[in-house]
């Protein structure tokens, strides 16, 4: 690759040829202000529309200012970052964007973690020149049981754009409107429930401002805490421990699981339990749904669907529904992790505790923004009860930690409570991606050869950060081709595969997410380092090797609650309380 | 005998189709339709005296033509030999030109973008061959190889005429040397600068020109499809590009071997919505693959990575227009034509308060003075001249001291406006130059795509306090700030629109200073057009108390008893007007 030299703020620099001034500027430590630009570098994505212009410099012999996002740089250019001109121009259009923008930052979800405000405070702009008199966007706020869009806050950065059409190829979200009135929305301002959108909220992940947040339930959750009627049962996702340590200034990476659960308790929940307990329970109903698919292909049933997708991640099951109808039935039946969670917290658990379902509130802690809409899904509630009544993002258990004025990072490391915070490595490693099919994988095949794993139960093939992923796992002669894939529009590439007959995998798991669960939506924001996103994965690997148990099948409280409760895997009851079915959601849309 | 009507979208819409009708029965009432045929062309450039009746070969011009004029000239400029004194065009003199050739308007002109428009019938691909059409890409396919074709256009010093002024010749090197499967040579055709109809006269008049220019350029940058991007409220102009594209195919002229040769294009039409910005190249490209119509950053340039993907030739349709004479004249024969720096001719829509509002095509170098009193025949109603817009909301307000600039595209940006692509608005002391700049920058604030910060929200402040100084609303250090949000939105916006949509402010500033400082400072409107700022007022002098503004006040604001002296008040006036007219004792005055 050839060089060039570059001359930035009077440092020189040389870079390879078709390097950006921002990025040339960045190796010597000069950080221009950037706000529409986004780069994610471990996953592919890098949104520059040149919209903004805050990162506008001076180029000499350049006849206007520069976007350093995205101008190429040049033997011999001689860049300025600083100069009165570039000052000027870069306040002056923030002041701009300040003059169309809410102001209500007292009460906005994204006051203190919001990119526009740290620009305003940056460049220091105390005043909107003109503001009495200037014309504000008004768009309506949209709710939609996962995500709130307050469009009037949408700086058209185009970042949920590129996530929601490149990445995840939903194309829920597109420019709408021209001029002053332009803004990212899905098509004919239709409200967002009505669109494609699979509630991944990869765009919230990416929002600069409050334009796109997840629906709020911390008031409910307090609701319901306070409530002495009540039983308040806390779920917490695998995912969660691996990232709610960032909101309190801790390492990306570090893992809090005893310090959550002491956080937990003290907020007031009555009994805190472990999601993982329940990826347990998944991977005895999914575990045993790929053996009885598989032995069936293998006796040359040519009825059966393989590969089997797997069901966890309810915005890939969105995806499906939505976008691929056609193929519903390939996933598992298998429900998710929260919903089993939910529907044996109230049977099997409650009926432990003698309370009846409709005095306990089944809280979970998720880093997802899908699982707000799954817990709504009419299929599970009974008699409009919801199994899992609402969840709460590690954004908002980390508000209301900070509310309840508890120093995390300080909290001593406390238990789940039991049976259901009884959970093995397996369930661990739900949060991130091939997590899913490496628990299935450990647990089919010791099923399947009824051999022991033991010593060999990482499976390093399935692991990785890749977009998608493909393993060959001998099961004692038998092999078996998995394959996985995280983000939408790679699972959009397996599903096409298999529409075309072109795929010769057995099992593949799904997740909508950059990372899986890790990369959620609901997650502390990584502000586009995705360098965070593998401290959290590694974190999650870590939680796996320290449990004793590493096995789903082999988690005591799992095994006891078939033997008291469930009876075998795939029998009539877990039929009942843990299977589901999908529906065709896609829909075309009119045009009057 | 040839009986030529503009068939021109202005003609037409004063019914030029009937006179061809009424004219076509003449004729056969007379029984003369074998002897004298009638042809409805393109426009004739001179819309003020539309529609336009030409008789050939004496070249006798009619205006303002009535279906029901058809007798006359038939029975007796065709019959009798005697024209038709009362159709005859008067010159503001009094003189009456009978031959268009010595008129004023068409004296200074050289016709080469618009050489058959107002000649043939642009339907008819026989008249245009007639007229050597076609004999370029003959010449180009039979006799050059592609790169001598980019070096006869590289020599005519031929520019883009759609704005920007880059050479077509170099641009049309870019997309050859670009290796590729597949290339693409695009026509924008998406004029929307308000009141310019250039592109849209020549695609009417003469659409077989821009259709060879653009089979001309597929052969020389190599690319065998050939795309024209026309908005869809140019129906006239689609219906005859689609006619014509059906008659080159005919011929032989479009599609595969064109004229034995191993050449092969063909042509297809894109249509905008009518979008502004979609004149910018990539945003063009970006509308005609089905997206958003917004621009992108430049490089890629469309030569590197345009349509599809794929190296991709822009021009818009003058430019084209240009091309096949080069070819036949030869590049010297057009260097000769215009200034050093600026070779050919350029097509102006001439409007405002000129005398001759129309179409017209100039040289290079011809003075704004020759333009707006010579061939545009000076200010109407004799009032004084105060400045000329020139590039559309992209260009600036030029004054009486620019007057004797040569129009070429350095001349006209170093003081401060832009050629764009050819609008002309002349403007007089009635008009106030605050207003003016407000108007472009509503239209720029109307078609901003909204992709970058500075236009999408810089343009609409602007706007903002453009109107505050128009309402007298506005403070002194608000002129500043004005001038600020210039600089910054002209140095900062992603596309040629939001860069240059300041410049009807900065120029106006820069050359009517003092017309805003009074409309800040005094709350005045010197041209005493700007309606917030108007007063009317009662001269009690010459008040009578007759009672009848009071009545036709349609507010209530003008109280009095009957025989006294009336009085306005402001707080309630609408500024309407009623009083003024009302009043037959000159007691009401506008302050």
């Amino acid at each position: 690759m050839e060089n060039v030299k570059v001359t930035i703020d009077n440092q020189t620099v040389e870079v390879p040829k078709g390097t950006t001034i921002y990025k040339a500027a960045k190796q010597i430590g000069i950080d221009i202000p950037v706000l529409c630009y986004m780069e994610l570098e471990d996953i592919g994505i890098e949104n520059k529309p040149g919209g903004c212009r805050v990162c506008s410099v001076e180029v000499e012999g350049r006849h206007n200012l520069a976007p350093a996002c995205a101008t190429e740089v040049f033997d011999g250019m001689a860049v300025k970052t600083h100069t009165m001109r570039v000052i000027n121009a870069r306040r002056t259009i923030v002041e701009f964007l300040l003059s169309d923008h809410p102001k209500d930052c007292l009460t906005c979800k994204k006051s203190g973690n919001c990119e526009l405000q740290d620009l305003a405070i940056k460049l220091g702009i105390r005043e909107i020149p003109g503001q009495e008199y200037a014309e504000m966007s008004t768009y309506k706020t949209d709710y939609s049981p996962s995500i709130v869009r307050e469009l009037d806050k949408c700086i058209m950065c185009r970042r949920c754009e590129s996530m929601c059409n490149d990445f995840q190829t939903v194309g829920a979200l597109n420019a709408i409107n021209r001029g002053f009135d332009a803004a990212v929305a899905p098509a004919f301002e239709m409200d967002l429930q009505y669109s494609p959108c699979t509630y991944c909220g990869q765009c919230v992940a990416v929002c600069p401002t409050g334009a796109l947040t997840e629906v709020d339930h911390s008031r409910d959750l307090i609701d319901a805490i306070s409530d002495p009627n009540t039983t308040v049962v806390a779920q917490t996702a695998p995912a969660v421990r691996a990232a709610l340590g960032e909101e309190f200034g801790m390492e990306p990476g570090t893992l809090v699981t005893g310090k959550m659960v002491s956080a937990l308790r003290e907020l007031g929940f009555d009994y805190v339990f472990d999601t993982d307990f329940a990826a347990d329970l998944t991977i005895m109903e999914e575990g045993h749904e790929l053996l009885d698919r598989l032995n069936r292909h293998l006796q040359g049933d040519s009825d059966v669907k393989l590969p089997m997708l797997t069901s966890c991640c309810p915005a890939w099951v969105r995806f499906i529904e939505h976008h691929f109808p056609d193929m519903k039935d390939i996933p598992s039946s298998a429900r998710s992790p929260q919903q089993m969670f939910g529907s044996i917290a109230k049977t099997y658990f409650a009926d432990q505790i003698e309370t009846p379902r409709e005095k306990m509130v089944v809280v979970s802690v998720m880093p997802c923004l899908a699982k707000k809409y799954e817990s709504q899904r009419e299929e599970f509630a009974e008699d409009g009860n919801p199994d899992v009544d609402f969840s709460v993002t590690t954004r908002e258990l980390a508000h209301l930690i900070k509310e309840a004025n508890l120093d995390l990072k300080n909290l001593s490391d406390d238990d789940f409570d039991r049976p259901m915070g009884e959970s093995t490595g397996a369930g661990v490693i739900f949060g991130t991606t091939g997590g899913v099919i490496e628990a299935a994988t450990r647990t089919a095949y010791e099923l399947q050869t009824g051999q022991q794993l033991n010593d060999q139960i990482v499976f390093e093939q399935l692991r990785g950060f890749e977009g998608i992923r493909k393993a060959n796992v001998d099961f004692n002669g038998t092999p078996i081709n998995i394959g996985i894939a995280h983000g939408l529009g790679n699972a959009r590439k397996l599903l096409e595969q298999i529409k075309r007959g072109e795929s010769d995998f057995h099992a593949i798991e799904i997740m909508a997410c950059p990372g899986g669960c890790i990369g959620g939506g609901g997650q502390p924001l990584h502000h586009n380092d995705t360098k965070i996103l593998k401290a959290r994965q590694q974190a999650i690997y870590q939680e796996d090797q320290n449990k004793p148990i590493r096995k789903s099948h082999e988690n005591p409280q799992i095994q006891k609650l078939y033997k008291d409760f469930l009876g075998e895997p795939l029998g009539q009851k877990a039929h009942e309380l843990l299977h589901t079915k999908y529906f065709d959601l896609s829909r075309k849309i009119e045009i009057s | 005998m040839h009986l030529l009507v503009c068939g021109g979208t202005g003609c037409r819409a004063s019914a030029s189709d009937s006179i061809a009708e009424s004219l076509k029965e003449q004729l056969h009432h007379h029984n003369m339709d074998h002897e004298v045929q009638v042809i409805l062309t393109g426009c004739f450039g001179f819309c003020e005296k539309g529609p336009i009746v030409k008789v050939l070969p004496d070249n006798t011009f009619y205006t303002e033509v009535k279906p029901e004029d058809a007798s006359d000239i038939v029975a007796e400029h065709l019959v009798k030999g005697r024209q038709v004194e009362r159709l005859l065009y008067k010159a503001p003199s009094g003189e009456q030109v009978t031959d268009s050739r010595h008129m004023d308007f068409y004296k200074k002109q050289i016709r080469i973008a618009l050489r058959n428009c107002g000649f043939i019938d642009p339907e008819n691909i026989d008249e245009y061959i007639a007229r050597d059409g076609y004999l370029a890409l003959g010449t180009v396919l039979n006799e050059m190889t592609p790169q001598q074709v980019i070096d006869q256009v590289k020599e005519s010093g031929l520019r883009g005429r759609g704005g920007g002024g880059f050479p077509a010749g170099k641009k049309w090197e870019f997309a050859y040397k670009n290796e590729s499967d597949q290339k693409y040579v695009v026509c924008n055709a998406d004029e929307g600068d308000p009141g310019a109809f250039m592109d849209r006269s020549i695609l009417e008049g003469d659409p077989h020109a821009v259709l060879e220019a653009m089979a001309i350029c597929g052969y020389a940058t190599g690319a065998d499809q050939g795309l024209i991007y026309i908005r869809a409220e140019y129906p006239l102009a689609i219906k005859r590009l689609k006619i014509a594209i059906e008659q080159a195919r005919e011929y032989g002229l479009l599609g595969q071997q064109i004229f034995d040769s191993h050449f092969n294009f063909d042509i297809q039409l894109r249509y905008g919505a009518g979008a502004f910005v979609c004149g910018e190249e990539t945003a063009l490209i970006h509308s005609m693959e089905g997206e958003r119509g917004e621009p992108t950053f430049k490089p890629p340039y469309p030569a590197q990575s345009g349509y599809l993907e794929k190296p991709t030739n822009v021009n818009n349709v003058e430019t084209y227009a240009n091309v096949p004479v080069i070819i036949n004249k030869g590049p010297g024969w057009f260097s000769k034509i215009g200034t050093q720096k600026a070779t050919g001719t350029k097509v102006f829509a001439l409007a405002g308060k000129v005398n001759n509002v129309g179409l017209i095509e100039v040289p290079m170098g011809t003075t704004l003075r020759e333009v707006i009193f010579e061939i545009g025949g000076g200010i109407k109603g004799g009032k004084k001249f105060k400045a000329v817009q020139t590039g559309g909301p992209s260009g600036g307000c030029l004054t009486e001291e620019h007057l004797d600039t040569p129009i070429d595209f350095d001349n006209l940006l170093a003081v401060g406006s832009m050629m764009g692509s050819g609008g002309m608005i002349v403007m007089d002391e009635d008009d106030c130059m605050v207003s003016v700049a407000k108007f472009f920058l509503e239209f720029t604030v109307e078609e901003s795509c909204g992709k970058c910060a500075p236009c999408r929200v810089g343009n609409k402040r602007m706007h903002e306090l453009l109107e505050r100084i128009t309402q007298g609303k506005a403070e002194k250090k608000d002129l500043q700030r004005l001038k600020n949000m210039c600089h910054v939105i002209a140095d900062t916006s992603l596309c040629g629109l939001g860069q240059t949509a300041p410049s009807p402010v900065l120029s106006t500033m820069e050359n009517f200073w003092d017309e805003y400082v009074a409309h800040v400072e005094d709350q005045r409107c010197p041209a005493g057009s700007c309606k917030e700022l108007m007063r009317y007022e009662i001269i009690p002098e010459n008040c009578v108390g007759c009672t009848a503004c009071a009545r036709k006040c349609p507010v209530g604001a003008i109280t009095g008893e009957r025989k006294q002296v009336h009085e306005i008040d402001q707080d309630k006036c609408i500024k309407c007007g009623a009083c003024l007219d009302a009043c037959k004792f000159d007691a009401v005055t506008i302050k």
